[in-house]
């Protein structure tokens, strides 16, 4: 499969999936890191890619998405934003309201 | 010229803007001394209408060049005027880089 496939695929199989420096219980980037906190205060299971252990993900994925910095979060197969907007829509509660709104399976 | 003037220039000419911050913040951050981490904030009436992620999109199609050129961190805060007015002028601080992975 080509990585652009790949990228596809995991996008559109996992409703909440963030692209990240590092892992969630150790991320590698402060931006990386703020986004996975308001994630985990949400209180719904996430799938995340590490960047840093996928370098052909990390090159491809910015053109893809037409954002060139992590981390990304996609909900529902949609680029929601990065730290930035993430981090906003936490303090305002429209994070918790999008992420109560996914279904997840099994 | 810097890197700040750089970004502060291109956005400039490229939109109206009713308010622009470019800060370095690159000594909060892993490399002391270097130009890599900046935080923007611009308030525009281009803005209005657009979501934040097709805004994001918009500086950063802007800044491509400086991307290039070894910007890798750029916290992004845009707002429209009336949404600048809600905020009483206040943008988010950004989060501590860990120097991981740069």
């Amino acid at each position: 499969m080509s990585i652009e496939n790949t990228i596809r695929e995991q996008i559109s199989s996992n409703p909440i999936l963030l692209y990240m420096k590092g892992s969630p219980d150790q991320p590698q980037c402060g931006f990386s890191a703020q986004a996975v906190r308001c994630l985990m205060s949400c209180g719904k299971r996430f799938a995340y890619v590490d960047i840093l252990a996928n370098p052909e993900i990390r090159a491809t994925l910015p053109t893809i998405a037409n954002w060139p910095t992590f981390p990304q979060l996609y909900v529902n197969g949609e680029l929601v934003g990065g730290c930035d907007i993430v981090t906003d829509m936490f303090d305002s509660g429209e994070l918790q309201t999008l992420i109560d709104s996914v279904e997840l399976q099994g | 010229m810097t890197m700040q003037a750089s970004i502060e220039e291109t956005l400039r000419g490229a939109m109206p803007l009713e308010w622009l911050e470019v800060v370095n913040e690159s000594h909060n951050h892993a490399r002391p001394g270097t130009q890599t981490h900046f935080k923007v904030t611009a308030v525009s009436p281009v803005f209005a209408g657009m979501g934040q992620v097709k805004r994001h999109q918009q500086l950063y199609a802007l800044l491509s060049q400086q991307l290039q050129d070894g910007v890798h961190a750029l916290a992004l805060h845009t707002y429209t005027p009336q949404e600048w007015a809600l905020r009483q002028g206040v943008a988010p601080a950004s989060p501590d880089c860990m120097g991981g992975g740069h």
